[in-house]
């Protein structure tokens, strides 16, 4: 009895997860996700008013009155932006705490009319208990539930269209202004559906923690779509069963937490766009453009010389460079040059990629300077990338010019090309 | 819904104490949010204000009130921890503004709400439902004896942080002005526009602590926004934007308790709609930035415009008589009624339009048609003379075909006063006709 | 329409360098500055020397990096590398001495200031911290108000103004700001014939008194008339000195690339001053 209890409840609770993640995922895109939450705030009014008319409990009803007032409230800030000059922001957060203070003021009203149980039904609004819900209203959420996922499922098209690019949408032919209604509509619904699971003050991060954590894990819509609905519905499992296996701990905030604990993790560990794949790429990138730096400073003092490899002075490095120590430490450790007495000198190794690096730096500038209106196409800080990034045969011709002037840098020997 | 009130029931000591301390904090919160507001940066205030929940958790898990300095400064750290966070996510890891708060404040928040129901489920004196509206209802609880005077303690904290944010607005009025309105600037000119910032949110963060006591946390968003919001609407001036916030914080509190009173409920939740109730006012009322003025406004400006369509109607009619029976007094030429509803717009503008004409004497009413009186005669020759010189200068200047000059001149020629038509005039070397060769009337 | 009075810009109160030429130290020193977003770069290895006072022209094509040129040159914007020396010192050592009037598009009109609280803000550099401005502040920016032709409207909320004002508004608000080296970012942009003139007079006059101003400006036509040096910038610098010499039709293809309409309306530019001598 009770293990079918609680996996009902999952059930539920995994369904609503999966479609305010997936929704979740187009609010965010379209910036709307403040919006959401104004949405759930402004919903509590309706839902004491609900109860007040019928003095019971009544789902169906209170998610109306929901529906109501939260569209009700959005209604007003779209109004209130148009028609005065209060902005955006001020205008959700006026809405926002205003119909919630009246809907807490409402609930209290509730409190001390009614006797005894109804006050934990109105309460659940407010911090949500998924664990407490009847079965029977599970049954109405999670059917509301997998109709916004079908229709999602079937204009998925249409909404990425309308949500990438409006004015193409509209000149396309299709309506747009109507499904942007349709996917706002369905936000709305998809809010009011978790106010009884999570509360209205933690709906909204229902709505942004899936999706925005699933950002960290692929650039693509459909893939951000799919892992941002099944991260909700992860999160609302776990978290529905954590608060129900302890007592006192409000559903809403433990999936939260969940949900924040996901993000987190996503934030720091994800393959190459988590902070920690970041960090160490920008580090790494950051050495690399410095390494160059001081190749290029150190080749500019000997190319006279060449092949000779004379040493060069700190004083004489520094006059052509900002160089850190650190950069410097690197370069000898890696073996590009020793340090001697009285400065330091490439080796052989080290000429190969100076020169290398120093044609690159060539080739770059005498790019810019002929195709100056091409480098938003190809425009790249590390200048050892250029073969990779230009065109063969204007390298070839870029090169020609440089031999011809005589600045094309070659090494004591064969022309050597480093690896990464 | 009303429980039985009377005014005889009201224990004036609490009320004086209630509404004291909301007074105070709210005003606190009011000035700061007038420069969010202004920041564009409300929704950061409604995020610094949740997520301070855990931080005050910590602090009534140590001593079970905020006014510990300690515990009151690791709040406020965390409130201002969610203005780095927010900026860090966004920069550093590529977030959308919006969504990068909403992550931030969401989480804390949470976090926040569960130490405090593990609280209460233990020893601690701390229901949850108060972190939403306050325990403003037992302010009088914790009081103490000042010279004779039962004050509750909770004024202490409560006055100074209103002293303080007065101060900080005071001390940094032209930094927290220039760095509101021109960011770039300030930091070139040495003023740095991110302390700044940080300032400012470590102030919000210090008002929410101290009115989260009193008000709860989610009400505190409210008092943040909706004072700064309306008085934006009420004034252009910097300074008495400020004060008419204060003022608004401070009527709400007053109010927000007598309605709670008489409704039987929490204090903070009427005090927010007290704070909705007034932003509608303001944003009816308000004097230049109100619906109702701009709709005044703009009624008085196509009124004015369609008038002056009309009597140019009349003059051009009278004219165009004139020409064809020269000789017959210009006294009878005029316009059926019908006929200058439909110029002035028909409907309602339209017959307010005309109801004005005949009011301020430009016209007259004869056997349901309208005639021009002299005086309105003169003011149409005004307007006919605009009219034809500017179409004059149109056509000097552009090579526009002259059927395009009528409908510019159509809507320049109420615009252009008798200074302007000197200009034109003397400009073009005083031209008796108009491109379509009628007379340009004298002046 | 209002009458401009002749510009006559009283002498600003002595700087503690005197800026005249004999001084050591470059006014603008540019060094090596690269700006990148991510790894896209914005300015490449810019390498700029302005020795000596004078009115500058800053031009290249749309995404240039002029703009970003001067936020680098101000420190708002990081450098990837490089380094900036203003007069011989760091930046932030010589914000006194450094005027900025930043594009107009990111103002918000709403702003509860006026006209005068405006122009006031320009001497906030100079009080710094804590201090407010006082009668002798509110009697300087009123004077370099009336120098734009604006006194009348220094009450008035600056939503109100045109577009025109609005521009003379932050000019006055530089010219209160007495320094000696200025940053204007397309002050000319989407302003009447009549303020442009009021703006390029105000320039000359404060040319005269041997301040330096750096000006991004958008319309190749009028830079032999209004400037005496020229920066070519796209991306990198392409070339910068005297107007005569730099801004030739050749500079100019190198700096715009295939833009072929531009270049013959400021190669007719170039040719017909090249007639008049």
């Amino acid at each position: 009895m009770i293990a079918y209890n609680t996996a009902v409840v999952l059930a539920g609770a995994s369904l609503l997860g999966a479609s305010t993640g997936l929704v979740g995922g187009f609010a965010v895109l379209r910036r709307r996700a403040l919006l959401g939450d104004a949405l759930a705030h402004a919903a509590l009014p309706g839902v004491c008013l609900a109860f007040l008319v019928l003095d019971r409990r009544n789902l169906p009803a209170m998610l109306l009155g929901a529906l109501v007032t939260g569209i009700l409230g959005v209604s007003l800030l779209v109004g209130m932006r148009r028609a005065t000059r209060v902005k955006e922001d001020a205008a959700i957060g006026i809405v926002l705490s205003v119909f919630f203070g009246a809907g807490l003021a409402l609930s209290r009203i509730i409190q001390n009319r009614a006797s005894g149980g109804s006050r934990a039904g109105l309460d659940s609004y407010i911090f949500g208990s998924a664990a407490t819900m009847r079965l029977a209203e599970l049954g109405l959420i999670a059917a509301v539930a997998a109709v916004c996922l079908a229709i999602v499922f079937v204009l998925y098209k249409e909404f990425k269209l309308v949500a990438f690019d409006m004015g193409f949408a509209r000149v396309q032919g299709w309506p747009a202004g109507r499904l942007d209604l349709l996917l706002m509509g369905l936000i709305a619904v998809t809010v009011v559906i978790g106010l009884p699971a999570v509360g209205a003050v933690l709906v909204a991060a229902m709505l942004i923690l899936p999706a925005t954590a699933a950002r960290f894990w692929t650039e693509r819509l459909g893939k951000l779509l799919v892992i941002s609905a099944v991260l909700g519905a992860a999160t609302a499992a776990a978290g529905t069963l954590i608060s129900a296996q302890f007592d006192g701990l409000p559903t809403g905030p433990t999936i939260v937490l969940v949900g924040a604990a996901a993000f987190l993790f996503s934030a720091l560990f994800a393959l190459r766009r988590g902070a920690v794949a970041r960090v160490l790429a920008h580090l790494r990138f950051k050495r690399r453009l410095q390494d160059q730096r001081l190749l290029r400073a150190i080749f500019e003092a000997v190319e006279a010389d060449l092949p000779e490899r004379p040493v060069v002075t700190a004083a004489e490095l520094a006059a052509r460079a900002e160089l850190s120590p650190a950069a410097l430490h690197r370069a000898a450790a890696a073996g590009w040059l020793s340090a001697e007495r009285g400065g330091y000198r490439l080796s052989e190794a080290g000429l190969a990629r100076a020169a290398s690096v120093m044609r690159g730096y060539r080739l770059w500038r005498l790019f810019l300077h002929e195709y100056a209106d091409q480098h938003g196409a190809f425009g790249e800080l590390d200048v050892e990338a250029v073969d990779e990034r230009l065109p063969a045969d204007l390298v070839a011709t870029l090169e020609e010019r440089l031999a011809a002037e005589g600045t094309l840098p070659h090494a004591a020997g064969p022309f050597a090309r480093t690896s990464r | 819904m009303t429980s039985e009130f009377s005014f005889a029931d009201i224990d004036w000591n609490q009320a004086v104490w209630t509404i004291a301390a909301a007074a105070l904090s709210g005003s606190a919160c009011a000035l700061l949010g007038c420069y969010l507001v202004l920041r564009r940066m409300s929704l950061l205030g409604d995020a610094i204000s949740h997520a301070i929940l855990p931080g005050i958790a910590v602090a009534f898990w140590y001593g079970g009130t905020t006014a510990a300095l300690p515990m009151f400064l690791g709040a406020v750290a965390v409130g201002l921890l969610t203005a780095v966070l927010t900026e860090t996510l966004r920069s550093a890891a590529g977030v959308a503004e919006d969504a990068a708060m909403g992550v931030v404040f969401t989480s804390l928040f949470a976090l926040g709400v569960v130490m405090i129901a593990r609280l209460s489920a233990g020893q601690v004196d701390l229901d949850p439902d108060c972190v939403l509206y306050g325990r403003i209802e037992f302010v009088l609880n914790n009081s103490m004896i000042w010279r004779g005077y039962e004050i509750p303690v909770a004024m202490l904290p409560l006055s100074a942080t209103l002293a303080a944010t007065a101060l900080f607005v005071a001390l940094c009025w032209k930094e927290l002005k220039i760095a509101s309105f021109d960011p770039a600037l300030a930091t070139a000119m040495g003023l740095s526009a991110g302390v700044v910032h940080y300032l400012l949110m470590g102030m919000v963060a210090v008002a929410s602590v101290a009115a989260f006591d009193s008000i709860g946390s989610v009400i505190v968003v409210a008092m943040l926004i909706v004072p700064g919001a309306a008085a934006h609407l009420l004034t252009d001036r910097l300074g008495p934007m400020l004060a008419w916030a204060a003022a608004i914080a401070c009527v709400s509190a007053v109010l927000g308790y007598f309605a709670a009173l008489y409704y039987n409920t929490v204090v903070a939740g009427m005090m927010a709609v007290v704070l909705g109730a007034e932003f509608a006012l303001a944003a009816l009322l308000a004097p230049r930035h109100g619906l109702i003025s701009r709709a005044w406004h703009q009624l008085n400006l196509t009124l004015r415009i369609v008038s002056e369509d009309v009597i140019a109607a009349l003059y051009r009619a009278e004219e165009t008589s004139a020409a064809l029976a020269p000789g017959a007094p210009q006294r009878d030429a005029g316009i059926a009624w019908a006929a200058c509803s439909r110029l002035a717009g028909g409907g309602l503008t339209g017959w307010l339009a005309l109801r004005r004409l005949l009011a301020c004497g430009d016209v007259e009413a004869e056997n349901r048609s309208l005639r021009l009186t002299e005086q309105g005669r003169h003011a149409a020759q005004s307007l006919v003379r605009s009219h034809r010189l500017w179409e004059a200068y149109l056509g000097e200047h552009f090579n526009l075909p002259l059927d395009h000059l009528h409908e510019p001149a159509e809507r320049v020629e109420h615009y252009i006063g008798p200074k302007l038509q000197e200009r034109l005039a003397s400009e073009l070397a005083r031209p008796g006709v108009d491109p379509h060769g009628k007379e340009i009337p004298p002046s | 329409m209002t009458t401009f009075p002749k510009t006559q810009i009283p002498q600003s109160q002595p700087t503690a360098q005197p800026a005249n030429a004999a001084d050591e130290a470059a006014v603008l020193d540019v060094h090596d500055v690269t700006v990148a977003y991510h790894r896209r770069p914005v300015l490449w290895d810019v390498d700029l020397t302005i020795a000596e006072p004078g009115l500058i022209g800053i031009v290249g094509p749309n995404g240039a990096g002029k703009s970003t040129l001067i936020k680098a040159i101000l420190g708002l914007v990081p450098l990837a590398s490089g380094r900036v020396r203003v007069f011989g010192q760091p930046v932030d050592s010589q914000r006194r001495r450094i005027g900025y009037v930043p594009q107009r598009e990111s103002v918000d009109w709403d702003f509860p200031v006026s006209v005068l609280d405006v122009v006031l803000m320009g001497t906030y550099g100079r009080l710094g911290w804590f201090r407010r401005p006082g009668r002798r502040e509110r009697d300087w920016a009123l004077e370099c108000l009336r120098q734009v032709g604006l006194a009348d409207l220094a009450r008035q909320q600056i939503g109100q103004l045109s577009g025109g004002q609005q521009q003379r508004t932050f000019l006055a608000r530089a010219l209160a700001q007495q320094a000696d080296l200025y940053f204007m970012d397309e002050p000319m942009a989407g302003v009447d014939a009549a303020t442009e003139h009021v703006i390029f007079a105000l320039l000359g006059e404060l040319r005269r008194q041997g301040k330096t101003v750096m000006v991004v400006h958008h319309d190749l036509r009028t830079v032999p008339e209004y400037f005496e040096q020229v920066v070519l910038l796209n991306m990198r610098l392409v070339a910068s000195g005297p107007t005569e010499q730099v801004f030739t039709r050749e500079n100019l293809q190198k700096a715009y690339g295939g833009r072929l309409d531009i270049l013959d309306a400021a190669a007719d530019a170039v040719a017909a001053r090249e007639r008049s001598r």
